[in-house]
């Protein structure tokens, strides 16, 4: 019996080595392939981990947002399950994007932190999440968890964009967005792929952390069933 | 029953609930009067962090003026679920023939008023304290309070009441409460400040802002509100 069969999730060996590799030869591209940044430099290699992280978060609290509404809707315990996997795994990517950023900050604009539209968004961002996490914790019968954590979950998610207007019109400084941004916005076609290529790295990545948390979840799941049933058992 | 007979249900079970509470309040006075000392210690302390001549004053003073209200909300909002569970009077609420939102509803305009009844005290005090000429724009500043107010009411009622259900949820409310209401402190700071400029100006964008602000999450408490009463 193989590790991954033990863990209930077929394939799970074969596509973290695929991950593993991806991953490498994402970094490769990023440090070699991709041409020297003309103003900022090496450091500007950060990017490619950078921004694909922050919409990875995005699209994992994105799930969680849909989740919440789907277990508020159906009351099945998969939607609940799903909607914690994602909301932790976007908080894992969130943390990426916290610490790159800063690591990129300081040699281009001379501070570790501005507080600027998307920075103070990303921030908030990572708070509500840590913070939906956290209410999980202090909740314990399972069924008023579900609930209760997915109508956090849509307020936190409906909040986002709020927080995001608000810092934008109050003051900004991050630079503009590079793609799709405009005129003088645009990547040189080279970074553009070694860009898309650690975009799909990191999915890859999301998608494996976000299946091992749901089995886990379902696992959990399993063995509070099976104590019920034992405890029903003695008597 | 017709739509209408229940939207007249509707909104007499959330005035009674509105009664209810504000009937038990001023029975004793203990929420506001907690509330207001500890706003009053908030805007005091306040003076320690900054040189409060006139200029800096004018300068800080609409960012600390919301952040002490966010502040107290936190604090007086508490209560508004947790002292239901004392004697699981929210269990009794919840066996009347009413629509779950009612209670909330009721809550929420109890709440509103609460804040309300401690900013009447809290802005004249601060206008005098750090002097910050708010009586010659009070019609303008009473559009930003009361549109920021429902805003920080109607979060804070929600948050409340998934606090309240939790463990430590003295530590939680603040917790979950402060970050969400980030939109609100700066708008209500940026338009209170539009009014404390020369010449003063109500600053349009900021109160379409704190508007759909209200108008989203009021829409999203009767929409989701009525999940977090069920039991």
């Amino acid at each position: 019996m193989s590790t991954s069969e033990v863990r209930g999730i077929p394939g799970l060996g074969a596509s973290v080595l695929a991950s593993a590799l991806l991953m490498g030869a994402a970094g490769y591209a990023a440090l070699y392939v991709a041409p020297t940044e003309r103003s900022m430099g090496d450091i500007q290699r950060i990017f490619y981990f950078h921004m694909p992280s922050a919409i990875i978060a995005f699209i994992a609290f994105f799930i969680t947002f849909i989740a919440n509404i789907m277990y508020l809707v159906n009351r099945s315990p998969k939607s609940d399950w799903l909607g914690v996997s994602s909301a932790e795994v976007g908080v894992a990517f969130t943390t990426v994007v916290l610490v790159t950023g800063p690591i990129w900050g300081k040699p281009v604009w001379g501070v570790w932190w501005v507080w600027d539209a998307r920075l103070t968004t990303t921030f908030i961002l990572w708070v509500l999440y840590v913070s939906y996490l956290l209410l999980r914790g202090l909740l314990d019968d399972p069924e008023r968890k579900a609930v209760v954590s997915a109508v956090y979950g849509v307020f936190a998610f409906l909040d986002v964009p709020l927080v995001y207007m608000a810092n934008r019109w109050f003051r900004t400084q991050h630079p503009a967005p590079v793609l799709l941004g405009g005129q003088n916005s645009g990547l040189a076609p080279q970074m553009k792929w070694v860009l898309l290529f650690c975009f799909i790295a990191l999915t890859g990545v999301m998608l494996i952390l976000l299946r091992v948390r749901y089995r886990l979840e379902e696992l959990r799941h399993e063995v509070a069933e099976m104590k019920i049933m034992a405890d029903s058992g003695k008597r | 029953m017709s739509v209408n007979g229940r939207s007249m249900t509707l909104s007499r079970a959330s005035f009674a609930i509105l009664t209810k509470e504000l009937r038990a309040e001023f029975r004793s006075f203990e929420l506001l009067i907690s509330t207001l000392v500890f706003v009053l210690i908030v805007v005091f302390l306040f003076s320690f962090a900054f040189d409060p001549t006139i200029g800096e004053s004018r300068r800080f003073g609409p960012g600390l003026l919301w952040i002490s209200i966010l502040f107290a909300a936190s604090l007086m909002l508490q209560p508004s679920f947790s002292r239901e569970r004392t004697n699981d009077t929210l269990g009794a609420l919840r066996l009347a023939p009413i629509d779950p939102f009612a209670i909330l509803a009721g809550k929420l305009l109890a709440n509103f008023c609460f804040l309300l009844l401690v900013e009447l005290v809290l802005l004249p005090a601060f206008s005098v304290l750090y002097d910050v000429p708010l009586a010659s724009v009070a019609a303008q500043v009473t559009v930003v309070m009361l549109l920021g107010s429902l805003g920080i009411a109607t979060v804070g009622t929600i948050f409340s009441a998934i606090a309240s259900q939790a463990r430590m949820r003295e530590l939680l409310l603040p917790l979950l409460m402060l970050p969400a209401l980030a939109p609100i402190l700066i708008a209500s700071t940026e338009a209170t400040a539009g009014l404390l400029s020369d010449p003063p100006e109500l600053q349009l964008n900021w109160i379409v802002f704190l508007l759909a602000f209200d108008v989203i999450f009021l829409t999203a408490t009767w929409l989701f509100g009525g999940y977090l009463l069920e039991e």
